[in-house]
């Protein structure tokens, strides 16, 4: 039993190790001037542990967007901070206290949607603006008894991309047999895929097979392929995130089938990945609030101004988190630099969010509800020669 | 009633006595603190979870300390015990608006949930020993995050409505949605506090140290200590084992009520096995088969990472190694001996009962 200890103890030292790295960047946030007001942004996210690509994405874009608007000549600096909370709900709570502990005036809340339904009612409480740029659950924002006033989500809700997805399937695939693939442990794709269901139904679309998977058969997929085939599936649903999806892909294409995949954000990333044959995912459809290669001025910028300072490409969370950090500020510049009052941030934001239109890299003519949800039109892309273009 | 005092505070068990000294002194000086002094959010919100902890790897301990079964799926008790309180607790908001009366409801009903679950899997489990029933847990902790992640659960005036793997569930106006597959609960009403922690720890500790001191207890070390000989005394080995596992599941899955029911919103993958070795690790540190140590190490492993959230960046990698030297220090034979001098001096009477 000793030994056994010895191995499992020392496993569990590596795995605390791994996730550790990257490098902060402490930007210089000049000293309050009289016509200056620095407001004290706070973000908790994974910076260790499996999901840590998530929370350095927000964070390193957050970074970015805060330091472009501390060298311009605006009249609202930031002063932002990022804590961790290793995806977990626990850690969130704890995450939360040490950024109220610092003075928190406005929040990116969490990165993760796990970690936000259980702040949700912390910031609700203390009645701290929060804009989510990444986390989909709508539990973040409003629930079946409460809402959560100045909750917001930069991202698509859960709900939405899935209805958004049979709306378009219905539009371009209605004559298509559909076979959807989904991971049941986890919030996002079992909550997409809940209501894509439903609204599959409602569209009269042709679903033939349905197969899941979880965290612990996320490697494995001939099953699940197979009975996709036997089906005879032509369009293949994938609402998952592109790391399980490029081996959907792989497994595919060894078993001789090729449907139409089509995935959702959480596909975004799949040309980026390492050791990935990227023309596998030729013909791919995505739902994306955001594309690397768009060739509009914003995007460009973003894009160009995020490799030069971590040496990658952006992902949709890094430019979620960096539309957040833009929607905030045009949000306090409406409100305008003299009535800024600490006291009553809370409440002139939320009339912000729920009035202003806001043009970002993730869309254009971006408007709030009142329960927080977002609005913005997703784009459907599809990858074509490596690249996405425009699917319409 | 006098067996007991003897047992918990009988001059040869000044350990257990120093255990119940700690455990108080610890929570009226922060109770002090909190009502005197503005302490800081983060140091308030991290006591419930401490207090959880707490009880988990004093739970663990009587599973692998004293009953020196290897116990790996410890997450699951949890889990069971966690959202079995949430369940309870979700029903009798309706018609109990006391919370703390509801908290104790919710407290029992996991840990006895947990206790059945328990008894169920010892009866296979204890048949094996050493890595093989490391192995069957293991298995345990996993089969019930993928139960769970599958449970739909709701309630409205109608009663309870329950589906499995799909969400099949219309409720009523004015219904709840308890259980919500991967989405594990939202909305959860928050009905733990630092003060139930602490009883629950008191209970804990009371529970463990009784059943250590009576004739159970010290058949079930003996049974830790040589399998054969204490079967050649008449000692029922599977019975012993059997008792220990499943008060160490009843404490495991009051402890994950008590944890659920601090938390506003609470997934299945929370149990995971990283959970069931973050415990065994606090068990390890302690001591295996030591109280107090247990009861220090969790709380000082858990309050480590938070203090040192300002190294940012840096923070789990100063963790491990802090892990590593503890490891080191402790293990160290000269300090070993050094600490044991200390100790002489202190139990003048050379007592060296364990």
């Amino acid at each position: 039993m000793k030994k056994l200890l010895v191995v499992l103890l020392s496993i569990f030292c590596v795995f605390s190790l791994v996730g550790c790295g990257g490098s902060s960047n402490e930007e210089g946030t000049g000293d309050v001037e009289s016509d200056v007001i620095t407001i004290k942004l706070g973000c908790s996210g994974p910076l260790t542990g499996d999901a840590a690509v998530y929370g350095k994405a927000v964070e390193n874009a957050a970074k970015l967007a805060v330091q472009e608007i501390n060298d311009s000549d605006s009249k609202i600096k930031f002063d932002f901070k990022m804590e961790d909370d290793e995806a977990d709900t626990e850690k969130a709570a704890t995450a939360y206290s040490a950024l109220y502990d610092w003075g928190m005036q406005v929040s990116l809340f969490t990165v993760t949607s796990g970690s936000g339904a259980n702040v949700a009612t912390l910031y609700d409480e203390d009645k701290i603006f929060a804009l989510t740029p990444s986390g989909s659950s709508t539990a973040l924002v409003y629930t079946d008894t409460t809402n959560y006033k100045g909750n917001f989500q930069m991202c698509f809700t859960d709900p939405n991309q899935g209805v958004a997805s049979a709306d378009y399937m219905k539009d371009k695939f209605a004559d298509k047999k559909i076979a959807v693939i989904y991971k049941n442990d986890d919030v996002y794709s079992a909550g997409v895929y809940e209501k894509f269901d439903s609204q599959s139904k409602a569209n009269g679309l042709n679903v033939v097979y349905v197969g899941s998977f979880t965290d612990d058969t996320s490697t494995d997929f001939s099953s699940q392929i197979q009975g996709a085939k036997d089906a005879g599936a032509d369009l293949v649903y994938l609402p998952i995130y592109y790391q399980p999806a490029s081996i959907i892909l792989k497994q595919a294409s060894d078993k001789d089938y090729a449907p139409i995949y089509f995935g959702i954000d959480g596909m975004d990333g799949i040309l980026t990945l390492e050791n990935f044959d990227t023309s596998l995912a030729e013909g791919v459809y995505l739902l994306t609030p955001f594309a690397a290669d768009a060739t509009d001025d914003a995007t460009v910028h973003f894009v160009n101004a995020f490799e030069n300072a971590y040496g990658e490409e952006p992902n949709q969370f890094a430019a979620d988190a960096y539309d957040c950090v833009y929607a905030i500020k045009q949000a306090l510049d409406n409100i305008g630099l003299d009535n800024i009052d600490p006291d009553n941030l809370y409440d002139a934001m939320i009339e912000q969010f729920t009035t202003m239109t806001f043009d970002g890299i993730t869309g254009t003519s971006v408007t709030w509800a009142e329960n927080g949800e977002v609005s913005k039109a997703p784009k459907a892309v599809v990858i074509n020669n490596g690249v996405y273009v425009s699917a319409d | 009633m006098k067996n007991f005092i003897d047992i918990l505070f009988g001059k040869k068990n000044i350990k257990r006595t120093i255990s119940f000294a700690i455990v108080i002194l610890a929570y009226v000086i922060i109770t002090v603190l909190t009502n005197t002094i503005r302490v800081s959010r983060l140091f308030s919100s991290i006591l419930v979870p401490v207090c959880c902890y707490i009880v988990l790897a004093l739970s663990l301990n009587l599973c692998v300390g004293f009953s020196g079964e290897l116990s790996l799926g410890h997450a699951g008790f949890m889990a069971v015990g966690g959202f079995t309180a949430i369940v309870v607790s979700g029903i009798l908001s309706y018609s109990i608006p006391n919370t703390i009366i509801r908290l104790l409801i919710a407290i029992i009903a996991g840990g006895l949930v947990s206790g059945l679950f328990g008894l169920v899997i010892s009866i296979p489990v204890l048949k094996l020993s050493g890595d093989y029933l490391a192995i069957v847990t293991l298995a345990f902790g996993q089969i019930i995050k993928s139960i769970i992640n599958n449970v739909y659960l709701g309630y409205d005036a109608q009663g309870i409505h329950f589906s499995f793997v799909t969400n099949t569930i219309e409720l009523a106006e004015g219904g709840r949605m308890l259980l919500l597959g991967p989405m594990g609960s939202v909305d959860v009403e928050k009905i733990s506090s630092f003060t139930a922690g602490f009883i629950l720890i008191l209970f804990v500790l009371f529970v463990i140290y009784t059943l250590i001191g009576s004739k159970n207890g010290r058949a079930i070390t003996a049974a830790r200590d040589n399998r054969i000989a204490a079967e050649s005394i008449g000692i029922n080995i599977t019975k012993t084992k059997t008792l220990a596992f499943v008060v160490s599941a009843v404490l495991a899955g009051m402890g994950g009520a008590l944890y659920a029911l601090n938390n506003t919103s609470l997934q299945p993958s929370k149990f995971d096995f990283n959970t069931s070795i973050s415990i065994l690790v606090y068990v390890v540190f302690g001591g295996l088969g030591n109280i107090t140590g247990t009861i220090i190490a969790t709380s000082i492993l858990y309050v480590l990472p938070e203090l040192l959230r300002s190294l940012q960046d840096y923070r789990m990698l100063i963790y491990s190694v802090v892990l590593i030297a503890i490891m080191l220090i402790t293990n160290n034979t000269y300090l070993g001996q050094v600490i044991q001098k200390v100790k002489l001096i202190f139990m003048k009477k050379g007592d060296s009962h364990e």
